[in-house]
C-alpha cells in the first residue's frame, strides 16, 4: 500500500517544514528589521568606517582568542592529571564540579567572580586584612578573561581528558615496560592525543567567547573593553542608533559564520583506536614528583571552579535575604521567569521534535537542513536576532505586547542546538530499530508516538526540557533588550540591582538562581543517567 | 643471554568478582603455550609476570629472584600485545628504537642496531613507514624486533597473531620459534589454537576459571583431556 506510507512520510515532511518556516521566519524578520528599517533615513554606510565599530570588532576577536588560549593552557595539565589518576576519592565529584560552569547562567557565575575577586570581594578583604597589596581591578579585560576561563577551562579539561582516555591501555603499559621518562611519555603519548582535539576545542571556546554577552556586559570596562554583542545592545538601548546596531550585527554574524563552518570541519568523528584492554591506572605516573604535580593541578582546578560558587553562597546568605524573599518584586520576577522558561522549554521540544521528523525521510539534504536550522542560533546570536526584532517592535510601537513572546522564542532557539544534540542519537536509534517494523505494520502518528517513540525517548526529552528550562531561567541576553519596569525576569531584576549598587540583594538573587539551576541540573543528571543505563 | 625460569608461587589476584590463583613454573629457556577459554585469566597471568598487575598475595619469581613488587621496566621481561604495540604516529624506526632508548632519540650506532633487528624480522626498507601503512603481520614483526633489541630473557606474547590468516600465522610462529632457538629466551605465548602449541611449543598450560588445571610437555598435555574434563570441553572433545 504505497499511499499509506506516503501519508506518513508527508506528515513527517510537513512537521519539519513548519518548524523550518518558523525558524526562518524569525530570522528573516530580524534581518528585515536590521537591514530595511534600521537606516531610518541616515546613511549607514558611514558606520562601517566608524573606528569605534572596528575597535569593538578587534577587541571581540582578541579577548576570544586569549580566552581560548588561557583555557586550553590551564586545562592541559589538569586533564593530564585527571587521566593519569583514574581512581581517587572524590574523582566523580570533581568531574561533576567541572561540568557545572557550562550549565551555570553567566550572570550567576559573574556574580560569583565579583564576590570573590571584586573590589569588595573575599580576596580583596583577605588582602586588606593581611596587609598585602590589593588585586588589580576586576573590570575590563582581566575580569572578562577570568570569567571566560572559569567557564571554558572545565570544558577544555573534559574534552582533553576524554582524548587521553581514548589512548589504548597498551600504550601506558609499553611506556612502563620501556621505562620511558616523563618527557618522552608526554611527547609520544599524551601530547599527540591532546594535539588532535586542541584545534576543535580552541575554536569552540573561541566561538563561545566571541558571542558571550553577560560576562562582557557586567565585567567589561566601558568602550575600551566591549564586544560586538554588548555594543549592539548599547547601540539600541542607550543610544538608539539602529544603523550602528546593524553594522555591528553584520560583523558579528560574519565572525560567527566563519568560525561555525571552520568548527564543523574540525568536529569529524574522533579517531578511536580500538583497544581490547579495559582502561587501567597508568603505571607510568607513580613517582612522587608526578603525584605531587597531579595533586597540585587537580586541587587548583577544584578551587578555581568551586570558590566563586562558594562566594555566591557566602555573599547571598545575609540577613537581607529574608526581606528579599518576601518582596513582591521578587515574586513577580520569579513568576515571569518560570512562565517564560516553561514556554521556551515547550517550544524547544516542539521545534526539535518537528525537526527530528526530517530524519524519517531518509533524505540526506532534508536532514542536513534540519541540522542547520537547529544550530542557526549559533550563527545568528540571540542579541542579533533580538536587535532586528527590537527595531521592528519599536517602529510598530508594540514593545510591551510582544516582548514576552519574543524573549520566550529567542530562549527556545538558544536551547535548540543542545536539545537537538541530546535527542538526535536516541531518535535515530529508535528509527533504525523499529522504522521498518512500523512501516510494515503501519504504525504511524500518535500510535507510533505512544508505542515506540515515547518509551524510547521520554528520558532524553526530560533531559532536554530540564536543560532548556535552566538555560532560559538564567538568560540575560534576550531580556536585556526587551525588559522594562513592567516586564521583569529574575536575571533582569538582578541586573537592575547590580546597576543600582545594591550588591547584597543582587548576591541574594544570584543565590536563588543558583539553587534553581542546581535543582534542574540534579534532575537532568538523574534523567541522563537513567537514559544511559536504558540504552544498551 | 639465555632464559630465566618464571615461577608464580601461590599468586592470588582478584579483579571485581573474579578470583584467580596461580601456582605454576615455566622452566628457563622453554617455549610454553598458555590456553584456556576467554576470561579464564590468561592475560592476567601475563600481566602478573610483566608487572602490570600485582598479586594480592603470593609471589612472582623470575630467575629465582622475587619480583612481586618490582616496576615493569625493571623486570627482565618483554611483552607483545595483541594490538596497539606501536605508537600510531611514530614511524617503524622510532617505534623499534624505543627498545634501546626510551626517549626515542637514537645515535648512529643505535640506528644500525635497529636496522639490523628490522632486517632480522623481515622488515628491511620499511623504516620510515607509519604503523597504518603496515599489514597486521608486519606490525607484530616490528614489536618482535623491538623485543629482540631489548634482549630481555623472558618474552611474553598475548595472542599476538589472533588476527592473522593461517599462512601469515604460520610464518610468525616460525619467527618466534627461530628467535627462541637462537636467543634461548623463556617464551610464554597465550593462544587459542591447539595447533600453535603443537607446531612450536615444548610445554602447554591450561587455565580455567583463574586456575592452572593442566601443565605438561606438549607430548603429554593433550592426553590429559581424559582426566581434566574442562580441558576436554575446551578442546571440543
Amino acid at each position: 500500500m504505497p499511499t499509506l506510507r506516503h501519508t506518513a512520510a508527508s506528515a513527517s515532511a510537513s512537521a519539519t517544514w513548519a518548524a523550518l518556516a518558523f525558524i526562518a521566519g524569525a530570522v528573516l524578520a530580524a534581518a528585515t528589521g536590521l537591514i530595511f528599517l534600521a537606516p531610518g533615513g541616515s546613511a549607514w554606510s558611514g558606520t562601517f568606517t566608524d573606528p569605534y565599530v572596528w575597535r569593538v570588532a578587534r577587541f571581540t576577536l582578541w579577548q576570544a582568542a586569549l580566552s581560548a588560549l588561557l583555557s586550553i593552557l590551564f586545562a592541559m595539565p589538569v586533564a593530564h592529571a585527571l587521566a593519569r589518576r583514574a581512581r581517587f576519592t572524590g574523582r566523580t565529584w570533581l568531574i561533576r564540579l567541572l561540568s557545572l560552569p557550562l550549565a551555570l547562567p553567566q550572570l550567576v557565575a559573574v556574580m560569583g567572580i565579583l564576590s570573590l575577586w571584586g573590589r569588595h570581594g573575599w580576596l580583596a578583604r583577605a588582602a586588606h586584612f593581611t596587609g598585602l597589596p590589593g588585586l588589580p581591578g576586576i573590570y575590563g579585560l582581566t575580569g572578562i578573561l577570568l570569567a571566560h576561563v572559569f567557564f571554558n577551562m572545565p570544558l577544555a579539561a573534559r574534552i582533553l581528558t576524554a582524548a587521553l582516555e581514548r589512548i589504548p591501555g597498551e600504550y601506558w603499559r609499553l611506556a612502563a615496560q620501556l621505562a620511558m621518562p616523563r618527557a618522552a611519555i608526554w611527547r609520544h603519548i599524551a601530547w599527540p592525543a591532546m594535539a588532535r582535539v586542541i584545534p576543535g576545542a580552541a575554536l569552540l571556546i573561541f566561538m563561545l567567547c566571541a558571542t558571550s554577552f553577560t560576562v562582557v556586559l557586567i565585567l567589561g570596562g566601558g568602550p575600551a573593553a566591549t564586544t560586538l554583542e554588548v555594543a549592539i545592545y548599547q547601540a539600541l538601548r542607550f543610544d538608539f542608533d539602529p544603523p550602528r546596531a546593524m553594522a555591528l550585527s553584520l560583523l558579528q554574524v560574519l565572525v560567527t559564520t566563519a568560525v561555525f563552518f571552520i568548527l564543523r570541519r574540525f568536529t569529524r568523528a574522533p579517531d578511536v583506536t580500538a583497544s581490547l584492554e579495559a582502561p587501567h591506572a597508568h603505571p607510568a605516573g607513580n613517582d612522587p614528583a608526578a603525584r605531587l604535580a597531579d595533586t597540585f593541578w587537580i586541587g587548583l582546578a577544584a578551587i578555581f571552579t568551586a570558590a566563586p560558587l562558594a562566594a555566591i553562597a557566602a555573599a547571598g546568605l545575609t540577613p537581607d535575604l529574608v526581606p528579599l524573599l518576601a518582596s513582591p518584586a521578587l515574586h513577580g520576577a520569579l513568576l515571569a521567569s518560570l512562565i517564560l522558561a516553561a514556554a521556551a522549554a515547550a517550544l524547544t521540544l516542539i521545534l526539535s521534535w518537528a525537526l527530528l521528523q526530517s530524519l524519517r525521510l531518509r533524505d540526506p539534504s532534508f536532514a542536513a537542513m534540519g541540522d542547520l536550522a537547529a544550530s542557526l542560533i549559533l550563527v545568528i546570536p540571540p542579541v542579533v536576532l533580538g536587535a532586528g526584532w527590537f527595531i521592528i517592535l519599536h517602529r510598530a510601537g508594540q514593545e510591551a505586547t510582544l516582548a514576552p513572546v519574543l524573549v520566550a522564542t529567542i530562549n527556545a532557539l538558544m536551547s535548540l542546538p543542545f536539545a537537538w544534540r541530546i535527542l538526535r542519537p536516541p531518535f535515530e536509534e529508535a528509527q533504525a530499530r523499529y522504522g521498518r517494523l512500523c512501516a510494515a505494520l503501519d504504525i504511524t502518528g500518535l500510535a507510533r508516538l505512544r508505542l515506540v517513540d515515547w518509551p524510547m525517548l521520554r528520558r532524553p526529552l526530560g533531559l532536554a526540557a530540564a536543560l532548556s528550562l535552566a538555560l532560559s531561567i538564567g538568560d540575560l541576553g534576550a531580556i536585556a533588550l526587551f525588559g522594562s519596569e513592567s516586564f521583569r525576569t529574575l536575571p533582569w531584576l538582578l541586573y537592575q540591582k547590580l546597576g543600582s549598587y545594591r550588591t547584597d540583594e543582587a548576591a541574594g538573587l544570584a543565590l536563588i538562581l543558583l539553587v534553581f539551576i542546581l535543582a534542574l541540573m540534579a534532575l537532568a543528571e538523574a534523567l541522563g543517567g537513567q537514559s544511559r543505563r536504558n540504552t544498551p | 643471554m639465555s632464559g630465566l625460569d618464571v615461577r608464580l608461587k601461590d599468586a592470588a589476584f582478584r579483579f571485581e568478582d573474579m578470583r584467580m590463583h596461580f601456582d605454576v613454573l615455566f622452566p628457563a629457556g622453554s617455549l610454553s603455550a598458555v590456553m584456556g577459554p576467554s576470561g579464564a585469566g590468561k592475560s592476567t597471568l601475563l600481566n602478573l609476570i610483566a608487572g602490570f598487575e600485582q598479586p594480592q598475595s603470593g609471589k612472582v619469581l623470575i630467575g629465582g629472584e622475587d619480583m612481586t613488587t618490582l616496576a615493569p621496566a625493571r623486570r627482565p621481561v618483554s611483552m607483545i600485545f595483541q594490538d596497539n604495540n606501536l605508537f600510531a604516529h611514530l614511524d617503524v624506526l622510532t617505534n623499534t628504537g624505543l627498545g634501546l632508548s626510551p626517549t626515542g632519540r637514537l645515535d648512529g650506532a643505535q640506528r644500525e642496531q635497529v636496522r639490523a633487528a628490522l632486517a632480522r624480522t623481515g622488515l628491511a626498507g620499511l623504516e620510515r613507514r607509519k604503523p597504518a601503512e603496515l599489514s597486521g603481520g608486519q606490525r607484530q614483526r616490528v614489536a618482535i624486533a623491538r623485543a629482540l633489541l631489548r634482549d630481555r630473557p623472558v618474552m611474553l606474547l598475548d595472542e599476538p597473531f589472533a588476527a592473522l590468516g593461517p599462512a601469515l600465522r604460520a610464518e610468525m610462529l616460525d619467527l618466534v620459534a627461530e628467535i627462541h632457538a637462537s636467543r634461548g629466551f623463556t617464551v610464554i605465548m597465550v593462544t587459542h589454537q591447539p595447533d600453535d602449541a603443537r607446531a612450536i611449543a615444548q610445554r602447554a598450560v591450561f587455565i580455567h576459571d583463574g586456575q592452572v588445571r593442566a601443565a605438561a610437555p606438549v607430548s603429554e598435555f593433550f592426553a590429559q583431556a581424559g582426566t581434566v574434563p574442562q580441558l576436554a570441553a575446551y578442546l571440543g572433545q
